[in-house]
């Protein structure tokens, strides 16, 4: 098992690929409280990638995600998406919540297309309906295109999110727990259907999360973050083969890994 | 006692339902309404309890109330003082729907207007804003432009609270969606609080509905003109009690209509908010 080693190169394949995201001596203070939220955070998603960052509530994981999403400045540091500083939202940035959040007296398709009719306009908006339903299909979403969103269940709702969040082509996707207010078995679902999008499109992912299970079965690299002061204390390279599948969460090695992050995260919690 | 009943016994174990709940509304409206009126004719015109200048008896109501309906119809002065009100209280209700909503916009979407606006709306609130009639009869007249400022006045306060209430709905995951897609303030208005705001902006307008007839009625009985408020004055000053009574249940045909008018837009308009939401939606 690699765990713990220092990484030079994706687990997903043996050539290094190009960074996407570079993220170098980060570090945030909420000046109100003056709390230190994050410290020394340094952190580089390569292209195709697909990263998690687990721990426990307060370790900073959602301050790190708004900072790559640009919804939140950095204290310190450098944060370069594509070889640009993120200064603010940008359209090469996909964002995913916990809550599908789609507005309701808009359709499906509508919905979807709304980060393009926010940034371009009308017309625009209209010109990506095709590009819209295209992604709809790739959800199994195809048939839902016109209905309101009230009509759709929360797994669905949220696989309408996960179009609108791909409709602007984004150079990274930073996914907020995305799956932990549904059920678990359509959570599960949902996990291998977005495993199947990021293969199909090789996408850059940023997964925060909860679940360790979660985590270990998308990922090919875990970042381990502690509270008081937010930091990134261990990197776990996962070497299950890819394409994931659920009955993966069964073997011996799944549960190794999933032990040791608990272990990691557990000395914590008692401290 | 209890006794282990047999294997192949089923459990019967039925759910009785209340009587209230298996009849239908209608029913249980008109129910209501004989009892009502049953006891009214009782203390009325049965019994002689109550006098009728008092309390005139529900015959003599109705057919006051067919009088007053005839009189309408047949274009008569009557139609004239329901046409004064229903201007009053038209003009009044589109003027407070413009002021409070433009008002509701100022104090929940500026923090100028939350911080400076809102404590003095708050004040002028509470006044007995009745007591503001005179002055608006000595600054506007006798005509029915009084009427309109007195019911406006009364009008727009519900509607500045809902909607900078309204404002306030859309949901942190919302405004992040939004923030995060790179929308303008002015787009977050439009596209986002706006719309949710739809729904209070309706309870609003509705509870400013009610209050145009109570402001409109108020500034015929304080101003005299030409309005119903002015002949219901007149009636109860001749002791007309049925013809008091008929008055107002023609001038409360007139609040529903804009209650129900109201209702209808709302229905249209926001078309999306059927009670609960299923969940991921929100």
């Amino acid at each position: 098992m690699s765990m713990a080693e220092p990484r030079n190169l994706t687990a997903n394949s043996a050539v290094p690929t190009r960074p996407v995201y570079e993220i170098a001596r980060l570090s945030k203070t909420y000046a109100r409280n003056s709390l230190t939220a994050l410290t020394d955070v340094n952190l580089t998603l390569y292209e195709g990638e697909f990263v998690s960052v687990v721990g426990s509530s307060g370790c900073g994981k959602s301050t790190l995600l708004k900072i790559m999403a640009g919804l939140l400045p950095p204290t310190k540091g450098r944060v370069v998406l594509e070889g640009k500083p993120v200064s603010g939202p940008r359209a090469d940035i996909g964002i995913m919540f916990q809550q599908a959040t789609l507005l309701p007296w808009k359709t499906t398709v509508e919905n979807i297309v709304l980060p393009i009719q926010i940034r371009e306009g009308r017309v625009a908006a209209k010109a990506a309906i095709p590009r819209a339903m295209d992604l709809l299909e790739l959800v199994g979403l195809g048939e839902f295109a016109h209905v309101y969103p009230g009509e759709l269940s929360g797994g669905m709702a949220q696989r309408a999110s996960i179009c609108r969040m791909l409709i602007a082509n984004p150079a990274v996707l930073l996914l907020d727990e995305p799956f932990s207010a549904l059920d678990e078995l359509t959570r599960d679902f949902m996990n291998m259907e977005l495993q199947r999008i990021c293969a199909e499109q090789n996408r850059t992912a940023f997964l925060v999360t909860h679940s360790l299970a979660e985590a270990v079965i998308l990922s090919d690299r875990i970042l381990v973050m502690k509270p008081r002061p937010g930091r990134i204390v261990e990197e776990i390279l996962i070497d299950l083969p890819r394409p994931r599948t659920l009955e993966m969460v069964n073997t011996a090695h799944f549960g190794e890994i999933v032990s040791h992050i608990r272990d990691l995260l557990g000395k914590e919690a008692f401290q | 006692m209890n006794i282990t009943p047999e294997d192949n016994e089923d459990t019967v174990w039925v759910e009785r339902e209340a009587f209230i709940d298996r009849i239908p509304r209608w029913v249980a409206m008109l129910g209501l309404a004989v009892l009502v009126i049953g006891i009214w004719h009782l203390a009325t015109e049965q019994m002689g309890w109550v006098s009728p200048i008092i309390l005139p008896s529900p015959g003599e109501t109705l057919s006051d109330l067919m009088g007053v309906g005839l009189n309408l119809l047949n274009r008569g002065y009557m139609l004239g003082a329901l046409w004064t009100t229903t201007r009053t209280v038209f003009w009044a209700f589109l003027i407070a729907a413009g002021i409070g909503f433009s008002l509701g916009v100022l104090v929940g979407e500026t923090r100028f207007g939350e911080k400076a606006v809102m404590p003095y709306l708050v004040a002028i609130d509470t006044m007995p804003k009745v007591a503001f009639a005179p002055l608006f009869i000595a600054w506007l007249g006798f005509d029915i432009a009084s009427k309109v400022a007195l019911a406006t006045f009364i009008a727009t306060f519900p509607i500045v609270v809902s909607t900078a209430a309204g404002l306030y709905a859309a949901s942190e995951n919302e405004r992040m969606l939004f923030k995060s897609i790179g929308a303008s303030r002015w787009q977050t208005l439009v596209r986002l609080k706006l719309p949710n705001a739809l729904p209070f902006i309706f309870t609003g307008l509705k509870i400013a509905a009610v209050g145009v007839m109570a402001g409109a009625i108020t500034g015929e009985f304080l101003g005299g003109g030409q309005g119903f408020g002015a002949l219901i004055r007149e009636s109860a000053s001749m002791l007309d009690t049925p013809r008091v009574f008929s008055l107002i249940l023609y001038l409360s045909l007139l609040g529903l209509a804009l209650f129900f008018t109201v209702a209808w837009v709302q229905k249209r308009l926001v078309f999306w908010n059927k009670g609960d939401r299923p969940g991921g939606v929100t």
